[in-house]
């Protein structure tokens, strides 16, 4: 059984890496992933710091004063709680309310600290007294939160269209016929596919982890084992998803409009771009189903809480028996012609 | 000799059509047995149903007494109709991949000896011609070993070196001892290779035999072909009730002598006459009215 296992993993294999133009594009799709946020999150710009700003009717020279200062941006903003959000979230360095002469900083933010100097610098000698307001917790960067959904999300593209997509196809061609007249079985043409999607997927992975570690600095708090096994399981349950819609199929363009239809809605319910916080309660709970969420979910954990993975078990447990049901679906509706 | 492979009352249908419909016989170790019938006659989901690759709606298939199962799987060798091979994936590296499914299977090198693979081994299997694809198949449905050998229209769409070249082939497994079932369009390649046939149409058998005796049963006379530019049609239609095909006027007769002389004596040239023994086209044509190729 292995044997044969083996011989369908290796041809996938060879397959994979001599189609030119497919592997151009599941290497070029993560390059330009890791290019997108390397420049969206490698400030070039000289304004090192930026600040919001609710602004006064009145002049101030202090104000002035401040508000010269180079190389800081200056936001004009309208209200103060959205303001204390992006200053949790290190988007913005202060917060000040030119009317009060209340100042909002982050405590952990080193540009927070300096731009607070410049304040109290810029209104030293001027009489007005300035009311410091300190936020408090670990404030996140959307960087950090946005980084393990990306990785989830390229995950979801190649497992779903590299597995259902390969699988119609050598369907449609015969080969799957061909190959039925072996003494191979569905489980083992299925197993092999598993294996090879799952350690070509993985090595992408590690790669793309790697290559946004060196070009944008995010947050890792947990283990790497630990992340691995998420990684691991989400792949398999995600492989497993594409293995269902590719069991009977036999034209390429259904299968196309099948795994879309369940990968757009997972690029957005899963919480990869946005979190679903305050979003309508059966939007919440139709994101439950989504195995990204999960995997997404508990990368997170790990990446941002430095969960362990008790911590982070209800989320294994969906994803292995999603995977398990997945799979027993696939392999008992499997259909060779 | 016993039967390796034994097929009772099989029919199969796909909706209201039934492609095979009580369908019956045995296939005898070591020889080679052809199923012969025109497009659309129920042949290749015969030989599929046979195979184990469709499943039979009635009847039984017992493949050396026992229905198909792992013990068949391991000894059979097939060859499709049309396979569509893995692309990316050179014609070695397929031959590799299919030796690793079987417990028992021919040496790599020497098949590729045999079946002159040698020079393209190494090619993308998208990038070889038509004849050396299937050789290349035929190769893949002997890695096995195979104690019985089904090839589907193994020669259709290849010219007629290439076809002679898989006779030949054909023949030589066949005196290896192993046991070929054979579907085929082309009379000549069943008349070659086959020690007996079975003529199907829509679905049914209609004659079953060794290609000589069957001929010896159904005919007793021969045919005298004289080109259609010699003796028109308003002619030979009738003078002769001769029928008319492939450019040819074709006189069933018991008399050669008797009809030589009438050819003669309507001054009609026979610079292209030929007299030839009944063969399994006409058998064929006899038995369903109609021609084999349409």
């Amino acid at each position: 059984m292995w044997n044969r296992i083996y011989a369908l993993f290796v041809a996938r294999n060879t397959e994979f890496f001599r189609d030119r133009s497919a592997l151009a594009w599941n290497v070029l799709l993560p390059v330009l992933i890791i290019i997108g946020f390397a420049y969206a999150f490698t400030d070039e710009n000289p304004e090192k710091f930026k600040v919001a700003l609710i602004t006064s009717s009145q002049n101030s020279i202090a104000n002035d004063r401040f508000k010269s200062t180079r190389f800081v941006k200056f936001i004009e903003v309208g209200e103060i709680d959205s303001s204390l959000r992006k200053i949790e979230r290190h988007q913005v360095d202060l917060l000040f309310d030119a009317n009060t002469l209340n100042y909002w900083v982050n405590q952990t933010s080193p540009n927070g600290y300096i731009v607070e100097k410049l304040l109290i610098a810029a209104f030293a000698d001027s009489g007005q007294a300035l009311r410091r307001n300190m936020l408090q917790g670990d404030a996140v960067r959307y960087i950090d939160w946005v980084i393990p959904g990306v990785i989830a999300m390229n995950m979801m593209w190649g497992a779903l269209f590299g597995i259902g997509y390969v699988i119609v196809r050598y369907r449609k061609m015969g080969v799957l016929k061909r190959l039925r007249a072996t003494p191979v079985t569905p489980v083992e043409f299925l197993t092999a596919q598993i294996l090879s999607r799952l350690w070509l997927l993985l090595v992408l992975n590690v790669l793309i982890y790697a290559g946004m570690d060196y070009f944008v600095d995010f947050r890792m708090n947990g283990s790497y084992l630990d992340l691995f096994i998420v990684f691991t399981l989400g792949c398999i349950c995600l492989i497993c998803c594409g293995l269902v819609i590719a069991a009977r199929i036999s034209s390429e363009e259904v299968a196309n409009g099948l795994l879309n239809l369940i990968s757009w809605p997972m690029m957005f319910l899963s919480g990869i771009w946005f979190s679903l916080e305050g979003a309508h309660p059966w939007m919440q709970k139709l994101s439950l189903i989504l195995p990204l969420t999960h995997v997404t979910d508990a990368a997170r954990e790990i990446m941002i809480d430095g969960a362990g993975l008790t911590q982070i078990a209800d989320h294994l447990l969906v994803l292995g028996g999603s995977s398990v049901v997945l799979l027993v679906i696939g392999a008992m509706i499997f259909r060779w012609e | 000799m016993s039967a390796i492979l034994q097929v009772s009352s099989l029919v199969k249908r796909f909706g209201d059509l039934t492609a095979v419909n009580d369908v019956s016989f045995d296939i005898r170790k070591g020889t080679c047995f052809g199923l012969l019938g025109p497009n659309g006659a129920g042949k290749t989901t015969t030989i599929e149903l046979m195979e184990g690759i469709k499943t039979p709606d009635e009847g039984k298939i017992l493949y050396q007494g026992e229905p198909l199962g792992a013990q068949f799987r391991n000894e059979a060798g097939i060859m499709f109709q049309n396979t569509a091979l893995q692309e990316f994936v050179t014609v070695r590296e397929m031959l590799v991949q299919y030796s690793r499914f079987y417990p028992r299977t021919a040496d790599i090198d020497q098949l590729v000896d045999e079946y002159s693979l040698g020079a393209f081994q190494h090619q993308d299997t998208r990038r070889i011609s038509g004849g050396q694809k299937q050789r290349l198949l035929l190769a893949m449905a002997l890695i096995n070993l195979p104690k019985i050998l089904f090839l589907d229209e193994p020669t259709t769409g290849l010219d007629p070196q290439s076809r002679r070249n898989l006779w030949e082939r054909v023949r030589q497994v066949k005196a290896e001892g192993t046991t070929i079932l054979l579907t085929t369009h082309y009379m000549e390649e069943a008349y070659e290779l086959c020690d007996e046939i079975a003529i199907m149409d829509h679905g049914r058998i209609i004659a079953h035999g060794a290609p000589d005796v069957l001929l010896a049963r159904h005919f007793d006379d021969v045919v005298v072909q004289i080109g259609e530019k010699d003796m028109p049609q308003q002619v030979g239609g009738p003078e002769f009730d001769a029928t008319y095909r492939n450019g040819n006027a074709h006189i069933v007769t018991d008399d050669v002598n008797l009809t030589i002389e009438k050819l003669l004596s309507l001054e009609i040239p026979l610079d292209r006459l030929r007299i030839r023994a009944r063969n399994l086209e006409d058998l064929f044509l006899e038995l369903t009215g109609k021609e084999l190729r349409a």
